[in-house]
């Protein structure tokens, strides 16, 4: 007679289904736990093990995405510079410098125009917030924030009250006056609350409301008077650095850039992303609404700037050369959106002509990053912030 | 994308694609076949191999890539200023000259992404060495600097002044020319690394990105789940094709080129240019006459015709004269209530019911009866998107029926008819003596009635200002 190991076997409730039957021992994360046959032939085909299920839902969205690359695709017949072969070359371009606006102490980081098509606020990184007649470069107004690095500022659509912020996680709105006896920082008003440094703020069609941009990946849309928050648009993977509401008639979305490399479009109603276009290589660093709003332009660290067509749904050009290498840091079209202005950390201006893609001139003037390039609201010139602690109006 | 990698301890990253590609055109330079031609450089009496000259670099730049020489010379001298080529005359300035001056190419060793960041150590040591070396030798900030260190490493000053001494010994055995190589690469490196003051400093970033752990977004099934519901919706979403869309953009380029004073110019003068503000008073958003590219914008689109201030008047003429004016009313009541204060909010839903929804109303628009039905429902939650689908069907129907029909009117006609185009301003004759330049009051100063004070205010800011004149 040979030895037997005899199998103990449990009866009793399966841990899965309940039902009384022999159960067998069954080890799932360290743990043990007793399910009968059935349960255990069950859970051997489904496969139920939580990493292997987010294993699959990567797979699964890897495909999808590439599948929607080949939607994108099956529709797109034809290149933007093959359409524009029919357009007319531009002829000689010259650009000069008109004016320079001296008084910042430190790198300009950010300007806006006000709507009277003359006037502009700029910010700095050594707290400076100024507003300019840049026409007689005269200085209307200055204030100090109480932080450093302003990468924000905008004028208000009345032309009473600029918003700025930085690395105070805030933007704050000031009304202009003035009022010699009134001091400015006095009457201002702390609007928006992020957890890391305002990248980006606009107002939209009213002074009561401000749409802002934040390193802490998401962008949002305030009212003015309470400083409440109306709405908040997550999605992005990391720093949100730019904006641009859309010029449609509807007035309803706006597109973000960051530094996950994506350009997104929200519905600024519900907060929902839209559209997502990913095919920079690097930060994005400025985007900017074609003047039909049915594109937008995008700069970036990659050294190229990107055009991308909401409709189509895609990429429809890039603008490049070998011999840029560095990032640019800020975009904006010309009022029929034939040229397309962009500022580079090398200190240069490229101008580029949209339909052909080809680059019609590099303006040279600055000594230093150009950080910000806004053209003016009637489209008869542009002006162009440094690092060099200058700004400058081109014609 | 960084570079360097992280490093422990948080400390920060250097964040510069352009480094990787500024490396890809030294290697370039430096290809046997396309690259630079590299000879021996003559420096007084030492010869120093594979050297090239300021003009060589300048010229192949050009070649290479298509440029004028203004930009191939900028473009050098970015290279040079990030230390990747380095002069050999004068070494203490990293400035590319396009003439004879010899350059070599920094050693890989040294460039900015390999040895990033500079340490406070290795600084210590440079400067101690050059001490060493001749008394006197340090230039003034380096002078500050060396006796920062000594005060901030004191503890380890004996290893300093025990690895100058070494790396000195260890050069005086090297052959002269090798000597001046070596000595030129250090002091390349350390001027973009520790720039004197004044000069700019080339590896300065603004604020550190990336740096909020706190919404760092997790890879998790949720994150997976999100991504492929947006990846459903975008699949099921209409996209046109690009030819039609492109094709949209030279319709558009049409159009707007006369009307876009960079590309055509402005009549009668770019005000930038000429410092003749006649533009902007010709094109102010109310003026008696306006001119005639502004009225055929009109024409353009709807939008057009509503977001010019005066174009949005003659609208309201005309719609007055068809007892339909409530429509454009009705939607500028809609913005305010869009784009108004929270605070607001019910007070903006109940004026627009009582003037335009209610029945009875002195200004009834008239919604189809789903759309009024939903507004009306939507009005005991007032909120600032409750008339947005009534705004919409009004928005349309003035823009499908109204505007048309205001394109093919007398009015829009006449407008056109009458409508200036300003005469070319005549260059001048002494076009280097400036115009003065008129300051214009701020639109912070028209503040609303009982504010007189600051009205009292502009008289006294501005005594040079001519007030713009309306033609």
């Amino acid at each position: 007679m040979c030895d037997q190991t005899f199998l103990a076997i449990v009866f009793g409730p399966c841990d899965k289904c309940s039902n009384e039957k022999p159960l067998r021992a069954v080890y799932i994360k360290s743990e043990q736990l007793s399910y009968c046959s059935l349960c255990v032939e069950m859970m051997a085909t489904e496969g139920l093990h939580e990493n292997e299920t987010l294993a699959s839902l990567k797979n699964e969205a890897e495909s999808l995405k590439g599948k929607l690359e080949e939607e994108r695709a099956k529709l797109h017949d034809v290149e933007l510079h093959q359409v524009a072969e029919r357009v007319e070359a531009l002829g000689q371009f010259v650009m000069k410098t008109r004016r320079t606006l001296k008084g910042h102490g430190n790198k300009v980081l950010c300007m806006d125009w006000c709507k009277d098509k003359r006037r502009i606020v700029s910010s700095s990184q050594d707290g400076k917030v100024i507003v300019w007649d840049s026409f007689t470069t005269n200085k209307e107004h200055a204030v100090t924030m109480p932080c450093t690095w302003v990468m924000a500022c905008a004028y208000a659509p009345s032309g009473c009250a600029i918003a700025c912020g930085g690395l105070d996680n805030k933007c704050s709105v000031y009304p202009l006056t003035f009022d010699k006896n009134e001091n400015m920082a006095a009457k201002k008003k702390s609007v928006a609350m992020h957890t890391n440094y305002l990248s980006a703020c606009s107002f939209t069609n009213s002074d009561m409301q401000i749409l802002t941009a934040s390193g802490d990946g998401t962008c949002a849309l305030w009212d003015v008077e309470s400083g409440q928050l109306l709405q908040s648009f997550h999605g992005h993977g990391a720093d949100v650095l730019c904006l641009d509401l859309a010029p449609s008639e509807t007035g309803n979305t706006f597109v973000s850039g960051g530094c996950d490399k994506k350009a997104m479009v929200w519905d600024m109603r519900s907060g929902q992303c839209i559209q997502s276009f990913e095919t920079h290589d690097s930060d994005i660093n400025s985007v900017r609404y074609y003047p039909s709003g049915d594109a937008f332009a995008s700069g970036s660290d990659d050294a190229t700037c990107r055009l991308y067509d909401l409709r189509a749904d895609r990429e429809v050009a890039i603008y490049s050369k070998e011999s840029i290498i560095f990032g640019a840091s800020s975009v904006d079209f010309s009022l029929s959106g034939r040229l397309l202005f962009a500022g580079y950390n090398d200190y240069t201006i490229n101008v580029w002509d949209v339909l052909k893609g080809s680059r019609v001139s590099i303006l040279f003037g600055h000594e230093n990053r150009v950080s910000t390039l806004r053209v003016s609201p009637d489209g008869t010139a542009f002006c162009s912030g440094s690092w060099d602690h200058t700004l400058r109006i081109w014609a | 994308m960084t570079i360097g990698g992280p490093r422990g301890g948080g400390q920060p990253r250097l964040q510069m694609p352009c480094l990787g590609k500024m490396e890809r055109m030294i290697v370039s330079m430096q290809d046997p076949d396309m690259g630079i031609k590299m000879r021996n450089q003559r420096l007084l009496i030492t010869v120093i191999p594979h050297a090239m000259t300021g003009n060589d670099i300048v010229e192949w730049l050009i070649q290479k890539y298509g440029i004028s020489e203004e930009e191939s010379l900028h473009l050098g001298n970015l290279i040079v200023r990030h230390g990747y080529i380095y002069p050999l005359r004068d070494p203490r300035s990293l400035v590319l000259r396009a003439d004879e001056s010899p350059y070599r190419f920094q050693t890989p060793y040294f460039w900015t992404s390999t040895k990033w960041p500079a340490t406070e150590l290795d600084y210590a040591i440079y400067l101690a060495k050059k001490n060493i070396r001749k008394q006197g030798e340090l230039i003034e900030h380096e002078k500050d600097n060396y006796n920062l260190l000594h005060k901030r490493i004191n503890h380890t000053w004996d290893f300093v002044v025990m690895q100058a001494r070494e790396q000195l010994r260890a050069a005086k055995q090297r052959r002269k020319g090798d000597r001046i190589v070596i000595d030129c690469q250090e002091q390349a490196y350390w001027l973009v690394n520790r720039p004197p003051p004044g000069a700019p400093n080339v590896l300065e970033q603004g604020p550190e990105r990336r740096n909020c752990h706190t919404t760092r977004v997790q890879l998790n099934m949720d994150y997976y789940k999100r991504e492929i519901e947006y990846c459903r919706k975008a699949m099921a979403r209409t996209r046109v094709k690009s030819s039609i869309c492109l094709e949209g953009y030279l319709k558009f380029n049409e159009q707007y080129v006369p009307h876009d004073p960079i590309m055509s110019g402005c009549l009668p003068s770019n005000p930038w240019i000429t410092d003749d503000t006649t533009y902007w008073a010709m094109n102010a958003p109310t003026v008696t006459t306006p001119t005639k590219l502004r009225v055929e914008r009109w024409g353009f689109n709807f939008s057009e015709l509503l977001m010019d201030p005066l174009g949005r008047t003659q609208l309201l003429e005309f719609l007055k004269k068809e007892f339909s004016a409530e429509n454009l009313s009705f939607w500028e009541a809609c913005e305010e209530l869009r784009y108004g204060e929270q605070s607001h909010i019910n007070e903006i839903v109940d004026s627009i019911y009582q003037q335009f929804l209610a029945p009875g109303a002195t200004r009834w628009v008239n919604i189809d009866s789903k759309t009024m039905e939903r507004t009306l429902e939507g009005i005991k939650t007032p909120h600032r998107y409750v008339m947005d689908d009534a705004q919409m069907h009004i928005y349309m129907l003035m823009k499908k029926d109204s505007y048309p029909r205001f394109l093919k009117s007398e009015l829009y006609r006449n407008l056109l008819a009458e409508a200036v185009i300003p005469p070319e301003t005549k260059k001048r004759v002494f076009p280097f003596m400036r115009k003065q330049r008129h300051s214009s009051p701020s639109p912070a100063l028209l503040l609303p009635a009982g504010d007189t004070e600051a009205k009292g205010e502009e008289k006294s800011r501005s005594p040079a200002a001519v007030p713009e004149e309306e033609s």
